[in-house]
């Protein structure tokens, strides 16, 4: 956690980005220097700034999605407090609130709970944590992204054509087919596991690696990690 | 009763969606069902040119729409099959001319004279699509088993879930066994495996379509055409029957043939 009191985390929609209190164009000074620490994190993504109480006029708003825009970042949403700041983001054609499913994890159990109480309680307080994990429990489609600076699980396949970038790991729990990333913020220590692990591309920090090409072949769970300066993967087995 | 609006859709271009709308609409009309079908590729209308309807168009969906006629003035009468009814696309203007609230208002109106109203969508994801979706109760989207079709396929899939109007059932259309039994073609499964929905047909490449497309016969009303069963199959399933689905070989070889001619004859008797 950096002191410049940005906080990133991911959703459905796309990337979730509260400023601190800083005087505006602090603020965005500070998001500039995030956006210039990890490009490849934030290449492509798109972007809702949650602004708080602050009272931002249609150049600040300007200034905001010109920024992002020299970082190949979308601008879509714009969320503050104050109604004055919501009438700006709404003449430029931003989302001024973030949809109702703004988290990837959904609110039915799907068994009986086992955990107890007290660490039930706790869990929206993991929600608040950007490092913590993203978990998508459905099937990522030809066109559809996740990205969020923690850990990403996704229970699901992961198709051709649709994209995961993650600051941490990547485990698919089903087939991993579209184009995954781990460790985008440059952690060569991150890993990328899957059932039947076939990505288009897999990207882990810097390296780039492509599935072999032989494609009939028994689905078996496997692990890529970077070892030497190359990304292996090796099949998972139960010791 | 009020019918059930199902859109007809497949993100790629030239699978067979408006062939697809044709026949199942045909197939509808033939189990006695009331069945509008609405050509809502506003500016690239062909659908009445698949039902051979194309000579009676006096009025369409923009007119309605712009209220330069009544609904009932604009709907073509099948000249087949009184049960079907054609609600033409406008050839003279584009996609602009028709937006999700006039759509929906025009389904709520055909509801409930009506069992079916199938919409055939425009191609792509863009505001055509977004129309044609917007009053469906189901979606259908039509695939061809080519990597391409299916990448697609999955890309509207998504958007469908997204606009809270799925789970879409699939179609896969022009599939040919032939190809498929030699590993050069996607099977069924193999699409399935990809999007992962719930199938309702699956429609052999049969040159009869080609044919009977071009004369306005759809091949639905042709019982010894492969496609033609197959579409009625999807029209039995849509109408909530238990219909198993067809398994298709490769049938090109001599023993082929003995065996095609002794199963034609077996449906006689």
């Amino acid at each position: 956690m950096q002191s410049d009191g940005i906080l990133i985390k991911g959703s459905r929609e796309g990337l979730l980005i509260t400023l601190g209190p800083d005087a505006w164009h602090n603020a965005l000074a500070s998001l500039e220097q995030r956006l210039a620490a990890t490009p490849d994190f934030f290449k492509g993504a798109r972007v809702a700034l949650i602004v708080g109480p602050r009272i931002l006029t249609e150049i600040d708003a300007r200034a905001a999605r010109d920024l992002l825009a020299r970082h190949d970042v979308v601008l879509w949403g714009l969320i503050g407090d104050d109604p004055e700041t919501q009438h700006v983001a709404a003449v430029l054609g931003f989302n001024v609130e973030l949809p109702k499913r703004d988290h990837e994890t959904p609110p039915r159990p799907i068994a009986q709970p086992i955990e107890s109480p007290t660490a039930r309680s706790t869990e929206p307080a993991a929600h608040d944590d950007p490092d913590a994990g993203l978990i998508a429990r459905r099937t990522l489609r030809s066109g559809q992204a996740l990205r969020h600076p923690g850990s990403i699980t996704v229970i699901g396949d992961v198709n051709p054509g649709a994209e995961i970038v993650a600051g941490g790991d990547v485990v698919v729990w089903g087939r991993l087919r579209g184009i995954v990333h781990a460790g985008a913020m440059g952690d060569e220590s991150a890993v990328v596991c899957a059932l039947d692990l076939q990505p288009t591309q897999l990207r882990i920090a810097q390296h780039i690696a492509r599935s072999p090409e032989d494609r009939r072949r028994k689905p078996t769970p496997e692990i890529a990690r970077v070892r030497d300066g190359k990304i292996v993967a090796e099949s998972w087995e139960m010791k | 009763m009020a019918a059930r609006v199902i859109t007809i859709t497949s993100g790629k271009g030239g699978v067979g969606k408006t062939t697809t709308t044709a026949n199942v609409g045909v197939a509808l009309a033939l189990l006695g069902k009331r069945v509008v079908c609405l050509d809502a590729d506003i500016g690239l209308r062909n659908l009445d040119v698949v039902l051979g309807l194309e000579n009676r168009i006096v009025y369409d969906v923009v007119d309605v729409i712009e209220g330069r006629c009544r609904l009932r003035q604009a709907l073509i009468k099948d000249k087949r099959l009184p049960e079907l009814l054609l609600l033409p696309a406008s050839q003279k203007r584009d996609k602009s001319a028709v937006r999700s609230a006039d759509l929906v208002k025009l389904c709520d109106d055909l509801r409930p004279d009506h069992d079916f109203v199938l919409i055939d969508s425009a191609a792509g994801i863009e505001e055509g699509f977004r129309t044609a979706i917007a009053p469906a109760d189901e979606v259908v989207i039509v695939t061809n088993p080519e990597v391409s079709a299916v990448r697609d396929a999955d890309r509207v899939v998504g958007l469908i879930e997204a606009a809270e109007k799925g789970p879409a059932r699939l179609i896969v259309n022009r599939l040919k066994p032939g190809l498929v039994q030699r590993g050069d073609m996607l099977d069924t499964s193999d699409v399935l495996d990809i999007l992962a929905i719930d199938l309702i047909g699956i429609v052999p490449e049969d040159e009869s379509v080609l044919i009977s497309t071009n004369r306005g016969n759809p091949a639905a009303l042709d019982e010894r055409s492969a496609a033609g069963i197959a579409f009625r199959n999807i029209a039995r399933r849509l109408n909530g029957e238990d219909v198993p689905f067809e398994t298709y070989r490769d049938e090109a070889g001599f023993f082929g043939r003995v065996a095609r001619l002794f199963r034609r004859n077996g449906r006689v008797s």
